[in-house]
């Protein structure tokens, strides 16, 4: 795991009169929490630049037998040899100076506390009871101002309850990049503000929340919907994307309530995105599937549990059959579905990419991704990080924070090879390399690295027909590490867990016949069960089920619409069983479906785009759904070929023994760069804040999404004869889509549309991949 | 007159004393030929010799904040003068830059010679619209000379000096909220350490000087450290600008040595106003504890001063007489620290919000003694508890009011309200009063 680090400048001083030995450069306030000492506090945040502004946490210091004529704020200080410090503990100036600043903090602070969202977690109130006086002397009036107002659709400000710590200030500017929100007026009238026009446009908006010391900021959808202390806490993980954060769920009666930024140092540190906190009500939307449908005289009908497992499992009998898992499944589901495919159904057919996808990419994933581990440290000690295919602060926000962090400690530098720089790119001063969609190959060839640089490829990349072998090139030549960022949570561990034509699980490769026979013997099958050759991908998957070589489909949490161009066809020959939460275009075709549990009502892992496995508990506490993984052991018994294990602890255990493979990788071949398409050519790519099925029901998270524009640069604009906010329409032969236009810092001849917004899907709409010739005119 | 040793405000009774001709007509610009044919440390370590310390209030020796600067480091060096002059009785720095004000502009060129800087910047209060005016005028006139911009007096020094002119925020007078405001940012005291000598204006060393420290080194280089350090007693050398007002028969600027007493500025002021005695005062502006006639013969020097339980702080003496409520006086001064208050730290913020409330209170007869003992401990809990001396300030004049003058603070609470007749205070009372 982490490395020790070697302890060069230690300091030792005395704290209370107990000796302490800290690194050189830690606070005073921190050096006393190694002495289990606390001392009060609220500006003080260990991850924020220290500001000294509420000074709670005045205590006394002398250094050498001198003191300090007044007590200091310890938050600020940093230790030295022979420093004494006396706290509130032990000297009676600092006690008495921090109950005279908690009375101060209270003069202006509302009595609300029974109303307040942040009553019985609030460190004002705890604190005012450990280091308050017991009543305050403040007979006067208070400060008042209206309240709460909005400083973003989904954060409200009560400037009553401020303290002015300018924890959510700090957090904006230092990590989040996001000066949007900053002290206004003077003395007690002073007050977290927006400037009229901007609101506070962040994606990290929610953290300011959750650091709040007080009742300030509270987040649009959770105020006044519960207290703490009814709440029961999972610890949990998230499953929007691939950063790996660790968060916590909070429920009340099997009604999930709100979710926070878990505490991780080597992962999210304590931060997580928007979406990750606050999209969490499409497990409780009234649509959910309550019980397992059957199609009946062409109209999905309610049925029994056992009468639709003999329904599936009949469907599914003798038939070629071909597995389609999505990216979102827990790395036990994923594992189940790779057995389920290969023990149960003998076909190789199975791919857990619901997205665009490309055979050079699978290559490069046996060969450079599975089972390599790149961590969030290796960006920390990196001496140089390019991003290809990829936009950190749209398609994996924790990576943005990481890379931003080293930015601003050490100047980090990083290379962006993106056809628009973006304001995400620019907040990491990134080296921005134009390059037109396709193209990025030619300028990965150009860099020179070392074996302390990372490339961070986007899975996008993949649409560039040579870009991953340029990145496999490059890596080789320079011997820089490799970090694969997929979207989507579950994509790692599909990965890693087989879900994948071409490998095994623990990234055997299918055509290795030791491999296989491995595999059959933890399996107890016929290792010529295993078929040899690579199955179909997704989109092959869909195609053979079309021209009826594929008879049987089972489908796990996939939208075709995720692909481009799917074809339906295939959906209405093949017996299609889907598993799902939600209806879909898959239910509205499939022959059974089967309700499955959202993540908050299972347990299970992630692995993040690190590889690293993520494992959560489940959250609600009483629910009706089950985990894929146990809906497909029914289906496996019934077809008389039962997965050997019913339960997530069992799926885990039998993949761990199954996990680490030590034969050799798949081989990669190289594939060249393809040319560039002619005229103007398209740039697509998910925004965090969307479409995305997860994040129905949260019209405050969505008001803080970008607004859908199609960015073009000054020279196009001029050809096309369009102006800032003109209105244009962008066609394929399979569609068109109209936008108004924002003229951005792109490329010449390309313009650039959200890949999921409501009013634009460009894959949906217009069925083609980045890179592909696109006709733009002005108007409609 | 004997005491007086006029020498910044020599000649501010000539027509043209403002004037790049008014000034040279008496040696202006000598010190600064002088300065630029010696070397930069020789003129650091005579400015350290002279023993000139800040006149801005701190009183922290001049030379040796020229010499923090580190030579030799590659780096942008900064010349800063606070300009921002806002305490409550404090008006040496306005009148010194409205009758003279290239003396500050020879003294920047030579302390930015001195430090190397090559740019050097005067944070002006915005309100003071003709001293800006006249400091912009001597400041081209200083460039048309050929005192500013590039290789000076062909010596092959270059100096660019910018006028800032602030919003009028008491707060910028604080050394690094003035940095930050100059930067563009809002004016709130930064966290200490690095020092501005370190990382200052734009990170870069910087020294920040008040106007008349600056104003005094001209002077200094021009005469030597020997002539300096014949003024003043053992710790504070030299001359300085000690501002009467109040109610005081001739009010004004009063440029005499350090270490003068009360009594003898009042000789030279005509004394405290007609008809009445002197009842309080302010050795160094609103911020410094406040003395009575007690100490009318308290050398005014930073030692004695400090001796005595205040700090001589800007030398803005604001004499009240007997017809003055101090409890007003002070809450007058609390309501401008309320007013003034940055709002960054909590002591300071919400202290003064609460001592006001207090104080008017106690105005209106309301409360009881025991307010007063909940008066000091507020106090207590704010003096040396905020971020910067701000909040200093405002707990002082509170603090030694009540130490004075314990019995007139109760006597609002016995008489209902307060005992004095507000009019009688006021000048235009005065001519019947002294009928």
């Amino acid at each position: 795991m982490t490395a020790v680090q070697p302890q060069t400048d230690l300091i030792t001083l005395t704290i209370d009169g107990f000796e302490v030995t800290v690194p050189k450069g830690t606070l005073v306030i921190r050096a006393a929490e190694q002495l289990g000492i606390q001392i009060p506090r609220f500006c003080d945040h260990p991850l924020l630049s220290p500001v000294g502004a509420c000074r709670q946490c005045l205590v006394d210091i002398e250094i050498n037998g001198r003191a300090f004529p007044k007590p200091q704020a310890s938050c600020t200080i940093p230790v030295e040899n022979g420093m004494v410090v006396k706290t509130q503990l032990t000297s009676e100036v600092a006690h008495k100076a921090q109950e005279g600043v908690m009375e101060f903090l209270l003069v202006n602070h509302p009595l609300d506390c029974p109303v307040c969202d942040k009553g019985g977690e609030c460190p004002l109130q705890n604190q005012a009871m450990t280091s308050g006086r017991g009543e305050s002397r403040f007979e006067g009036k208070k400060r008042t101002f209206e309240k709460p107002i909005n400083i973003s659709s989904q954060v409200l400000l009560d400037r009553e309850r401020c303290i002015l710590c300018a924890r959510c200030t700090r957090f904006s500017k230092e990590i989040a990049g996001d000066p949007f929100i900053d002290m206004g007026e003077r003395g007690a009238l002073q007050q977290v503000a927006i400037y009229e026009k901007d609101p506070f446009d962040s994606y990290f908006s929610g953290n300011t929340v959750q650091i709040c010391p007080v009742g300030a900021l509270t987040g649009s959808a959770y105020r006044f919907r519960s207290r703490p202390f009814d709440l029961v806490s999972t610890p949990s993980v998230c499953e929007h994307c691939a950063s790996g954060c660790s968060l916590r769920t909070d429920v009340r009666r099997n009604k999930t309530l709100r979710r926070l930024a878990g505490n991780d140092p080597e992962v999210n540190e304590e931060w997580n995105c928007d979406k990750g906190r606050w999209a969490f009500q499409y497990t409780m939307v009234k649509d959910r599937i309550a019980t397992p449908l059957i199609r009946e005289n062409g109209v999905l009908r309610e049925a029994s549990w056992p009468e639709a497992i003999a329904v599936a499992a009949n469907g599914l009998q003798g038939k070629k059959a071909g597995v389609l898992v999505g990216g979102r499944a827990t790395v036990e589901d994923s594992y189940a579905y790779a057995k389920f495919a290969r023990a149960t159904l003998g076909t190789n057919d199975i791919d857990f990419r619901s997205r665009p996808h490309s055979d050079e990419e699978r290559d490069f994933l046996a060969a450079h991704v599975v089972g390599s581990k790149v961590r969030y440290s290796d960006i920390d000690t990196a001496d140089h990080v390019v991003l290809v295919g990829f936009e950190p602060e749209e398609e994996s926000p924790i990576v943005f924070l990481r890379i931003r962090k080293q930015v601003r400690k050490r100047a980090l530098s990083v290379t962006a090879i993106s056809p628009w720089q973006t304001r995400g790119f620019k907040k990491l001063q990134a080296k921005y390399i134009g390059v037109a969609p396709g193209a990025e190959g030619n300028a990965l060839a150009q860099l020179s690295l070392t074996n302390q640089s990372v490339i961070v490829v986007g899975e996008r990349l993949c649409e560039s027909a040579g870009g991953l072998s340029a990145v496999a090139e490059l890596a080789r030549k320079s011997g820089a590490k490799i970090a694969w960022v997929p979207r989507r949570a579950g994509e790692r561990g599909a990965l890693e867990a087989g879900a994948i034509g071409n490998l095994l699980p623990g990234g055997r490769p299918i055509s290795d016949a030791a491999a296989r026979v491995d595999v059959a013997a933890a399996w107890s099958i016929e290792s010529d069960s295993i078929p040899t050759s690579a199955g179909s991908d997704s989109k092959a998957i869909f195609a053979a089920a079309a021209r009826g070589e594929i008879k049987a489909l089972v489908i796990g949490g996939v939208d075709p619409f995720d692909m481009h161009a799917p074809d339906f066809a295939g959906l209405e020959s093949a017996f299609v069983l889907s598993l799902e939460l939600r209806p879909s275009a898959i239910t509205e075709r499939a022959d059974v479906v089967l309700p499955v549990a959202a993540v908050t009502e299972k347990s299970g892992s992630f692995m993040s785009w690190e590889g690293r496995t993520r494992s959560f508990e489940q959250a609600v506490p009483e629910t009706p759904h089950q985990s894929d993984l146990y809906i497909l052991s029914l289906i496996a018994e019934a077809l008389g070929k039962p997965l050997g294990f019913s339960t997530v602890r069992g799926a885990a255990k039998e993949f761990g023994t199954l996990a680490n493979w030590d034969g050799a990788r798949a081989s990669f071949t190289s594939h060249p760069v393809a040319n560039a398409a002619q005229g103007v050519t398209l740039a697509s790519w998910r925004q965090l804040l969307d479409n995305g099925s997860l994040q129905v029901n949260e019209p405050n998270l969505a008001g803080t999404a970008r607004k859908a524009v199609a960015r073009i640069n000054a020279q196009l604009a001029a050809k096309l004869g369009v102006a800032n906010g003109d209105l244009v329409t962008i066609s394929t032969d399979h569609g068109a889509l109209s936008l108004n236009v924002e003229l951005s810092d792109l490329v010449d001849d390309v313009v650039w549309l959200p890949r999921n917004a409501v009013a634009s899907q460009s894959l949906r709409m217009l069925g083609v991949l980045n890179g592909a010739q696109v006709n733009i005119r002005k108007g409609l | 007159m004997s005491k007086l040793t006029p020498v910044l405000s020599a000649h501010w009774d000539e027509p043209d004393s403002f004037t790049l001709a008014g000034y040279q007509r008496h040696g202006g610009y000598n010190a600064m030929k002088k300065a630029l044919d010696m070397d930069a440390d020789a003129v650091i370590a005579l400015v350290k010799d002279s023993g000139l310390r800040g006149r801005g209030g701190a009183g922290f020796p001049t030379g040796n904040k020229w010499g923090f600067i580190p030579q030799g480091d590659n780096k942008d060096h900064y010349l800063v003068v606070n300009a921002d002059e806002s305490e409550p009785g404090t008006c040496k720095d306005t009148p010194l830059l409205m009758a003279n004000p290239h003396v500050l502009v020879e003294g920047v060129i030579i302390a930015s010679y001195a430090i190397r800087a090559k740019h050097a910047f005067i944070y002006i209060r915005g309100e003071v619209t003709h001293v800006t005016r006249r400091l912009l005028q001597a400041i081209e006139d200083a460039y048309k000379a050929g005192f500013l911009g590039k290789n000076i007096l062909g010596k092959g020094f270059d100096l660019e000096l910018t006028l800032h002119i602030g919003a009028g925020a008491y707060i910028c007078g604080e050394e690094t909220a003035l940095l930050d405001s100059l930067e563009g940012f809002r004016g709130q005291p930064r966290l200490r350490p690095p020092f501005p000598a370190i990382a200052g204006l734009y990170a870069r060393p910087t020294v920040v000087n008040n106007v008349e420290s600056i104003a005094s080194v001209p002077a200094i280089i021009e005469k030597g450290a020997e002539w300096f350090t014949s003024l003043g007693t053992e710790k504070s050398k030299g001359f300085t600008l000690y501002s009467l007002s109040g109610h005081v028969n001739n009010p004004g600027q009063f440029e005499a040595p350090l270490g003068i007493t009360l009594r003898e500025l009042l000789e030279l002021s005509g004394g405290v106003r007609s008809g009445h005695r002197l009842k309080f005062w302010t050795p160094g502006g609103s911020s410094t504890p406040i003395f009575t006639d007690a100490h009318l013969d308290t050398p005014l020097d930073y030692e004695s001063v400090s001796a005595a339980g205040s700090m001589l702080g800007t030398k803005a003496l604001q004499i009240f007489d007997e017809t003055t409520c101090v409890l007003r006086a002070v809450l007058r001064w609390t309501e401008f620290y309320k007013h003034e208050s940055c709002g960054k730290c909590t002591p300071c913020r919400e202290g003064t919000w609460w001592l006001v409330q207090i104080l008017r209170d106690l105005e209106n007869g309301k409360g009881t003694e025991a307010d007063l003992a909940k008066l000091l401990d507020i106090c207590d809990n704010l003096l040396g508890r905020s971020f910067c001396a701000l909040g200093d300030g405002a707990a002082s004049p509170i603090m030694s009011s009540i130490k004075y003058f314990r019995g007139e603070y109760i006597a609002h609470l016995t008489n209902g309200g307060c005992p004095f007749d507000p009019v009688a205070a006021t000048l235009f009372a005065s001519s019947k009063a002294g009928a």
